[in-house]
């Protein structure tokens, strides 16, 4: 039985064994960062294929998930993790940074994510959900000597310990009413008819979980954490951690509280809603581009919380389609902006990008993709995932999410203003010269980005697709 | 009069809405904040721990333990991001922690 359970967890313990060994030899071996860096990235590699390889099933008294939610979600971020690690660290090198701990946070991390995607009872919850927490507070802190980076990790840190605090009274709350921990205990409790204090519970979870996806109301810390963190780390931050949580989210809800639809779209639905609107005004007034970036995420969230908030099989689909086509964008762009410099100086303005096209049209051209696909203009990836989650909206029969969907379809036109103005300023404004030439890793990655987001995408989607029914299947759904 | 589950869990919910003010209202210290922070997280062992003895479960009680441990960690990697600020800054009001508008 115990074998069993170890080698459903075994993506988790190649992770939680490499970051331990990983950091011995960068302790003892004071040269190798970069050894350690590619020592991340294998090991991450064979945690994909274990979970490729690796069975299904429940491990550890059901502590531990394994079914296609996690199979689909824990792929991902193990890639998206995979290409942070180089991406990171030549950023790094560029700033004659050489720790060795920027790839052992990045699996520390990934771990993390592993057990969030996987959990299956409301500590492995917590333990998942603040082992990503912390890992990432540090990584926006590791440039150690610039004060926008180390107020940025305060910032990220005070918010995220006191989200970490409203999810886990929350969490205190459903154990004492539902007197389990284990969320198909949980379910079964609350079956029929969930009490008040469960859902007193449930909505500070919801709070929590909002934080760590950054959803309005709750997304006051992301603008200031992505302007002061490193440019590396904002695209990371920006992918893998937000599919983590969001998948979370939807096993809480669906495993937990099936049952309870009724109540918890409601909150969804003004989660979304408020994030799109957010995003969408908000974003119109910032002129640097890591901020305009966070508040484009914001408003993105808010599409994919528009997707679980459907409640149906289609709209988890939706929602996992979503989110991989939307991280891929995000790290193809921050690639491209943490590859620009000018004179030594970051490129992180509107203005900065001026007439980039003359300069550098590679990146120009790999920039405009990403920003048109942000904003969801067809063939992009970013309009096949708005496709999925406003179908799944529609799709059902209640007047408040539809209109809410086309609420959604009005604030991304609000936020083509700012993807557009970007553009304009990439390709018609005169270029101030200077700009030096990027290295070649970046430039690998944001033409593979977009590369992804525009022909590949159409046959990527005949892979994902059948594997987010699959992953939305696992929660009993169709 | 007997103390029952419901005098717990409101000592519990006093003290947890004291830890969230004690994050938003205070305009001081940031060391304030981390003691906020913990006094969030105590509370809600307070909650673990009167449930379990009430639902006669013993996973709350595992469960504080892991907040108890998780908690230690956070109060380390919080000094240490705090103590990362204090060097570029040389100072740790909360008003100061602005250089980023928006």
């Amino acid at each position: 039985m115990f074998s069993r359970d170890l080698a459903l967890a075994l993506p988790e313990l190649i992770l939680a064994g490499s970051a331990l060994g990983l950091l011995v030899i960068g302790a003892f071996s004071p040269r190798s960062y970069r050894a350690v860096g590619w020592g991340g990235v294998f090991s991450l590699l064979a945690a994909v294929a274990a979970v490729f390889l690796g069975p299904q099933g429940r491990a550890f008294s059901g502590s531990l998930v394994v079914d296609g939610v996690t199979f689909y979600s824990q792929i991902a971020v193990f890639l998206a993790c995979a290409v942070a690690i180089p991406l990171g660290q030549s950023w790094f090198a560029r700033k004659n940074i050489t720790n060795f701990e920027f790839p052992i946070l990045i699996l520390l991390a990934a771990l993390g994510m592993a057990m969030m995607v996987g959990a299956g009872d409301l500590i492995s919850l917590y333990v998942g959900v603040e082992l990503q927490s912390l890992a990432l507070y540090v990584l926006a802190a590791m440039y150690r000597d610039d004060a926008k980076a180390s107020e940025a990790g305060l910032k990220y840190f005070v918010l995220g310990a006191l989200s970490s605090g409203l999810l886990l009274y929350g969490a205190s709350l459903i154990y004492g009413f539902a007197g389990s921990t284990r969320f198909v205990d949980i379910a079964a409790a609350v079956q029929g008819h969930a009490g008040t204090g469960v859902l007193f519970g449930l909505v500070f979870l919801i709070c929590g979980l909002a934080f760590k996806v950054s959803a309005a109301p709750f997304h006051m810390w992301t603008p200031d954490v992505y302007e002061g963190a490193p440019t590396p780390v904002v695209g990371f931050f920006a992918g893998a951690p937000k599919i983590a949580a969001m998948v979370l989210f939807a096993r809480v809800l669906y495993e937990c509280f099936p049952e309870a639809t009724a109540q918890w779209r409601q909150i969804l639905i003004l989660i979304a809603l408020a994030s799109i609107a957010v995003g969408a005004f908000a974003g119109l007034a910032q002129t640097n581009l890591k901020r305009l970036w966070a508040y484009s995420s914001i408003a993105n969230v808010g599409y994919a919380v528009l997707g679980l908030a459907a409640g149906n099989g289609e709209g988890v689909k939706a929602m996992l389609i979503f989110m991989v086509l939307y991280m891929v964008d995000v790290t193809g762009f921050f690639a491209c902006l943490s590859s620009l410099t000018r004179k030594g100086k970051a490129m992180e303005s509107i203005e900065d990008m001026a007439g980039l096209f003359k300069e550098s049209p590679a990146i120009a051209l790999a920039m405009t993709a990403f920003s048109l696909s942000a904003l969801g203009l067809p063939p992009f990836s970013g309009f096949w995932a708005k496709y999925y989650v406003f179908k799944a909206a529609i799709g059902v029969q209640d007047p408040i999410i539809q209109g809410a969907a086309i609420a959604g379809l009005v604030g991304s036109v609000v936020a083509a203003f700012y993807y557009l103005r970007l553009i304009k300023s990439m390709w018609f404004d005169a270029a101030s010269g200077s700009v030096e030439a990027p290295p070649r890793d970046a430039v690998f990655v944001a033409m593979a980005a977009a590369l992804f987001s525009f022909p590949v995408v159409l046959l990527a989607l005949h892979f994902l697709d059948p594997q987010a029914q699959a992953a939305a299947a696992a929660f009993g759904l169709k | 009069m007997t103390i029952g589950l419901v005098h717990y869990l409101a000592v519990a919910a006093v003290l947890f809405t004291i830890g969230v003010f004690g994050i938003f209202v205070n305009r001081k210290n940031i060391i304030v904040i981390l003691m906020s922070v913990e006094l969030i997280l105590l509370a809600v062992n307070i909650n673990l721990v009167t449930f379990s003895v009430y639902l006669h479960n013993v996973v709350g009680q595992i469960f504080a333990m892991f907040v108890l441990t998780v908690a230690a960690a956070e109060a380390a990697v919080g000094l240490a991001i705090l103590v990362t600020f204090f060097r570029n800054r040389g100072d740790i009001a909360v008003d100061d922690v602005s250089v980023m508008k928006g």
